[in-house]
């Protein structure tokens, strides 16, 4: 591991204002602190943010929840409203990673966690998101895991994160604080498609720290399913977060989100687009899905998530509906 | 730097990129706590930081200044370490103390309600064996011992 100065901040501006160029702040650190271990996260400085005053979770008037960067997933993931308002988020983090690694892991650095591509993960390799322009090994390589949709001739890396699926179908936002002062940003604007700079994950500025991610009112008819190659602690090869709400019959309200299938957690618009003021049927659940991936660019190796994704979105809504 | 563990305070001079399981193994000579992995997939390495388990090679040292750590010598006498040996729940032993300290904290997570993936939607959590085995699966055994740590470790659960 590469050498670094260790600065623990207690205020929020303070850590803000001791972040240089090449430094990192430090959250649970179940990710950063291995990518430093394989030399792919390298920086001079470690500015601690576990002692920020972060770690609340609080209810909003109207029904909304305001969850503090610093909250652990385990804590999240237990919090009784959490569970009664908002099950897609609970089962989506308790879906994640395992018992230890959730007391550690933080909301706010779950949502920065880098891809876990094997390319990315071995600096040996070469990769786009290690040095743009070293090439992409992945598209021809180890890519079963890899993105179907929004990818790039660059980058076909997924974003790992089960929770992050989610907050994108309970329409989140995110608050931020930096060096030009507060801002917030709807959780669909946060993660990025590779395209030709696939080096950056998000459209945070470097310096720009996530305080906080706030939930609107819930509909609490919401759930999350996972596929995965073993039946616990393994990330996802296809996840499903879904809110539906109905009414006489027809489809009212309907949030899609999809996991390990792009860069970002993968908002499925044109699906809920198909199934609004529709009848809540299989039928209309499988061609909603078929809608959303009909841009789908599989790879020699992953075509399987089509079907995957397909059959367990109309199994996911049917079990709303 | 100052390190609580066990109970007890020490001042270590070490370097910034230290993990708390090397401080524990290396400076501490604290040899409970294994190194499997190094990267957070085995869980040899579960220690209890301020009582809740995690991996101890993903945490850096320095940063647990204010924190109470736990590790398998500080468990110990502890009944899940005679329930692994009734129930035969280890071969080489390897994983045992990782697998013993994460059993720990389990049980307290259950014990305040935390849900798990494997709890039914809208139900209160208990521990079944498909609830232990979901909530240890932090813990690898090359061996395999599984199968015998899930009646130890629901001994101990009262069940």
């Amino acid at each position: 591991m590469k050498t670094f100065e260790y600065t623990p901040a207690t205020e929020i501006g303070e850590a803000v204002g001791a972040l240089g160029p090449d430094a990192a702040f430090l959250a649970g650190g179940t990710n950063l602190v291995d990518l430093m271990k394989l030399g792919v996260a390298t920086p001079d400085t470690l500015v601690d943010i576990n002692r920020l005053p972060l770690r609340d979770v609080e209810e909003l008037p109207g029904g909304g929840l305001r969850i503090g960067a610093g909250v652990r997933n385990s804590d999240l993931a237990a919090h009784p409203v959490v569970r009664r308002d908002f099950p897609v988020l609970s089962q989506a983090l308790l879906a994640g990673a395992s018992g230890q690694l959730r007391n550690m892991a933080t909301t706010g650095g779950n949502l920065l966690q880098r891809t876990r591509c094997r390319y990315f993960m071995d600096m040996t390799k070469p990769c786009n998101k290690h040095e743009p322009g070293t090439g992409c090994p992945a598209r021809e390589g180890d890519h079963r895991n890899l993105a179907i949709l929004g990818a790039s001739e660059h980058c076909v890396a997924t974003h790992p994160s089960d929770m992050a699926v989610a907050l994108a179908a309970l329409d989140a936002t995110v608050h931020v604080t930096g060096p030009v002062g507060d801002r917030t940003v709807l959780f669909g604007d946060l993660h990025r498609l590779p395209g030709d700079t696939p080096h950056i994950d998000t459209t945070l500025e470097h310096g720009e720290l996530i305080t906080g991610v706030d939930l609107p009112a819930p509909s609490r008819n919401s759930a999350y399913r996972k596929a995965r190659d073993r039946a616990s602690y393994a990330f996802a090869v296809g996840s499903v977060a879904a809110v539906l709400d109905t009414a006489e019959g027809r489809i009212e309200n309907v949030r899609i989100a999809w996991g390990a299938v792009a860069h970002k957690p993968w908002r499925a618009t044109r699906a809920e687009e198909a199934l609004r003021g529709q009848a809540p049927t299989r039928e209309n659940f499988l061609a909603a899905a078929d809608a959303e991936l009909a841009a789908a660019e599989p790879l020699r190796d992953n075509g399987f998530k089509l079907a995957l994704l397909r059959n367990m979105t109309a199994t996911v809504l049917e079990g709303l509906a | 730097m100052k390190l609580a563990v066990n109970g007890v305070e020490h001042t270590l001079d070490i370097d910034p990129r230290t993990t708390l399981l090397d401080a524990l193994r290396e400076h501490l000579h604290l040899t409970g706590a294994k190194k499997g992995c190094d990267h957070g997939q085995c869980g040899a390495c579960t220690v209890l930081l301020d009582g809740r388990r995690v991996n101890s090679c993903l945490v850096l040292a320095i940063s647990q200044q204010d924190a109470e750590v736990t590790t398998i010598e500080g468990l110990s006498p502890h009944p899940l370490q005679e329930a692994f040996q009734e129930h035969d729940g280890f071969q080489c032993g390897y994983c045992t103390p990782g697998q013993i300290c994460s059993a720990a904290g389990m049980l307290d997570e259950a014990a305040k309600g935390w849900p798990s993936a494997a709890t039914p939607a809208g139900e209160e959590p208990t521990l079944s064996d498909a609830e232990i085995r979901e909530r240890m699966s932090g813990n690898l055994c090359r061996c395999g011992a599984y199968a015998n740590m899930v009646p130890a470790i629901a001994e101990v659960a009262g069940r």
